[in-house]
């Protein structure tokens, strides 16, 4: 649980995107691409879900990247190297399923992008063709280009304000390949607007998509049911069921609200200057 | 002539719901004595077989009348481990007080003059702890190379662990969430179950040598193949029953729905009524509605009722359950106090749909009245819903409180471990054994949700069996 070693990504007009490196022996022996850990920055913290973006079992070692949002992220996003957590629990969540489908598309939104880096790398080392498209609001928010560009055969990236890349949407990008050539396989993670247009464009298409949800979590073993989401009209627990699930299938309306249930406790915290 | 049964001296209920401190304060020395004579000692003690552990109540019940409180303690530590829990949790008025002698219900549950049995275990058990006695330990030196591995921290758990280190046996106890206490820490509040007194029985567990590994979910970070592996010889599986039901209705995912471990987790182990000096939130209505007619509705409905008066709104909170209170499967002690701190109890009332404002919110509950028909399986008058009768009742809060089902992590990545269509682990009733070997299983991932005490029993028999055979 302790720090190993910490980075600030990104730290440009109140956005800080973090990365620390923590020893989790277990963990990093048996996470697959695609599950996840629960973290607890201190005693009086919050349990909040977070994608194991890479781990090291020779040197027993796990990578997180978050932004920080709220009070929560905040608070590991103060903490250094040779601090300790306090909770940490993992790996949770179904892995992803990898295998050679062929053609692949994967799309990553924001903070979002942190989270294809395990798929990718798995997906490539499975044989797939990688097509990858990478979406921030500007060049100086953009994190892990370069290494998503080594297991990528086409690399896009697209900016708010054309700062790099093209000026646009990664979802328009989406659907100008999917009418160019055959894919077998969307994968995407990103802010929930960008998933669920995703799951929209990706109707008009054979490929399968599939979405991480980033949703609520408190045990996250299966114990609370407060990641629930409704997947072709049935219940289903992000932390146990998912956190992927075919993006055809969700209820995103439904999804963005609960995201929302806590927004007044947090601007009620963040108005007191926690 | 009978004396009349001793009350346990309570807080008022006003007190109460300014917080969480325990609603019952318990008997004094004088008052357990007084109810302990009141026992009229029966040739045959029908309570004794009332108890899922069978205490020797008549035992100790003598012995605490006459002022041997250790010998007491001790009488009932050899059935059960956790007196000062069990004293507080036992819905003993559907266990041994329904089978006393000075019981006059006939029906599920004993009426007001049977002995006072959980007050007086209570008692002991509390002197037993302020005065650190603890059955003499017997390491024998057989044991010395043995490890078992628990997995979960709950009370079969704890009781499995406590029954094997008191022999020697190396014991770790695995434990997913950050604190140990399974659903005593996470599902009951401190205003039944104090933190101190759960606190106290896990330090003594580590006084044995039990070590416990926090933040570890067997299953996912390690397989019982490898615990295997790593030279545990046994494994105890008391992973809890987990998983809430939910309604299956309309409307059921709408901001501010909870079930009742989600409400109940973040308030009594993420401390959420202490937010924001806690990070973890937790909403609260000015209309709550609690679903469900069992112990864990009635918590999650005495915790809202304590979150409102927090958060200086006028209580307003409705137990709906489809059927009366003559068959509310909660402690009847709990009811009253429900009552007493001001939860209303809306009975023959079926949920039918959830309804939402604009930003997902719950608004309201669309119900049915029912009336009850034939019995069903389980002996009990079936709720049937009255065509046409529908209302609407207000609701900003809802908490879902209908019962678990079990969680599959361990027992879906573990197929040999073989499970019933409840996905509940099936065992050998003898000794607790699954069907892997020297994998032992108890508490209520085997035969569904019980009681605490029910998990020690299974607990307790699985620890025997363990020892017999090394």
């Amino acid at each position: 649980m302790k720090i190993i070693a910490k980075e600030v990504l990104v730290d440009y007009a109140g956005v800080r995107i973090v990365r620390l490196v923590l020893s989790a022996l277990e963990i990093s022996q048996k996470v697959r691409a695609g599950e996840f850990v629960v973290v607890m920055s201190c005693k009086n913290g919050e349990r909040i879900p977070l994608t194991v973006v890479c781990a090291d079992p020779q040197s027993g070692t796990i990578t997180l990247i978050f932004q920080e949002a709220g009070l929560t992220t905040k608070t590991l996003g103060s903490l250094n190297a040779g601090d300790s957590l306090y909770a940490l629990l993992g790996p949770l969540g179904h892995p992803t399923l990898i295998k050679n489908y062929g053609k692949v598309i994967l799309v990553g939104g924001g903070v979002g992008i942190a989270e294809i880096l395990p798929v990718a790398k798995a997906l490539k080392a499975a044989g797939n063709n990688l097509t990858t498209i990478l979406g921030a609001k500007t060049k100086a928010l953009l994190i892990l280009e370069k290494e998503l560009q080594s297991f990528s055969s086409v690399l896009e990236v697209l900016t708010d304000d054309g700062s790099s890349g093209e000026k646009g949407f990664t979802t328009v990008a989406l659907e100008k390949h999917l009418k160019e050539n055959q894919y077998d396989l969307v994968y995407a993670v990103g802010p929930l607007p960008m998933m669920k247009k995703v799951a929209e464009i990706s109707k008009n298409f054979k490929a399968p998509v599939i979405v991480s949800l980033n949703a609520l979590m408190v045990d996250a073993t299966g114990m609370c049911g407060c990641c629930r989401v409704t997947v072709d009209g049935k219940i289903k627990f992000s932390c146990v069921d998912g956190p992927e699930f075919d993006a055809s299938k969700i209820d995103w309306e439904e999804l963005s609200r609960r995201n929302t249930m806590y927004a007044k406790k947090e601007q009620h915290i963040c108005k007191l200057g926690f | 002539m009978a004396k009349d049964p001793v009350e346990a001296n309570e807080l008022p209920a006003e007190e109460r719901i300014k917080g969480f401190q325990e609603a019952v304060r318990g008997y004094s020395q004088e008052e357990a004595i007084s109810e302990a004579s009141r026992c009229l000692q029966c040739k045959n003690p029908a309570c004794i077989t009332g108890c899922p552990v069978n205490i020797d109540i008549k035992k100790f019940i003598w012995q605490l009348s006459k002022h041997n409180y250790a010998g007491a303690y001790f009488t009932i530590r050899l059935m059960n481990n956790f007196p000062s829990i069990c004293g507080r949790v036992c819905p003993a008025e559907y266990q041994c007080r329904k089978a006393c002698v000075l019981n006059k219900n006939k029906s599920s549950y004993a009426s007001f003059e049977a002995i006072n049995i959980h007050f007086l275990e209570r008692f002991i058990g509390d002197y037993g702890m302020r005065n650190n006695l603890e059955p003499k330990v017997e390491k024998h030196p057989k044991f010395s190379g043995l490890k078992v591995a628990v997995v979960g921290s709950g009370p079969a758990g704890l009781c499995c662990a406590g029954e094997l280190a008191r022999e020697g046996i190396k014991v770790t106890v695995f434990e997913s969430l950050q604190s140990c206490g399974g659903v005593l820490g996470y599902g009951i509040p401190s205003f039944r179950l104090p933190r101190d007194i759960l606190a106290a029985e896990i330090n003594y567990l580590s006084k044995l040598g039990v070590e416990f590994r926090t933040n570890f979910l067997v299953g996912k970070t390690i397989t019982l193949k490898e615990l295997f592996a790593q030279g545990f010889n046994k494994i105890f599986l008391g992973l809890g029953a987990g998983v809430p039901g939910f309604l299956g209705i309309h409307g059921e995912n709408f901001c501010n729905i909870y079930s009742a471990n989600e409400f109940l987790t973040r308030i009594n182990l993420m401390s959420a009524d202490k937010f924001p000096r806690y990070h973890t939130p937790v909403n609260i209505g000015a209309h709550v509605l609690v679903i469900g007619g069992g112990n864990t509705a009635l918590d999650a409905a005495r915790c809202a009722v304590r979150l409102q008066k927090i958060n200086a709104l006028r209580p307003d909170v409705q137990i709906v359950y489809r059927r009366t209170e003559a068959e509310l499967p909660a402690r009847r002690f709990e009811i009253k106090h429900a009552q007493e701190e001001g939860v209303r109890f809306k009975f023959l009332t079926q949920p039918q749909e959830f309804l939402g404002d604009e930003d997902g919110f719950v608004q309201k509950l669309k119900c049915l009245n029912c009336q009850l028909g034939d019995a069903d399986a389980s002996g009990r008058k079936r709720p049937v819903a009255i065509k046409d009768s529908d209302f609407e009742l207000d609701c900003d809060l809802a908490v879902v409180a209908i019962g678990l089902e079990a969680n599959q992590i361990l027992t879906g990545l573990t197929p040999d471990l073989v499970t019933d269509k409840y996905k509940d682990i099936i065992v050998n009733p003898e000794n607790m054994e699954t069907s892997l070997k020297n994998v032992f299983a108890g508490g209520d991932i085997v035969g569904g949700e019980g009681t605490v005490i029910e998990a020690l029993g299974m607990a307790k028999k699985a620890a025997r069996a363990m020892i017999d055979n090394s």
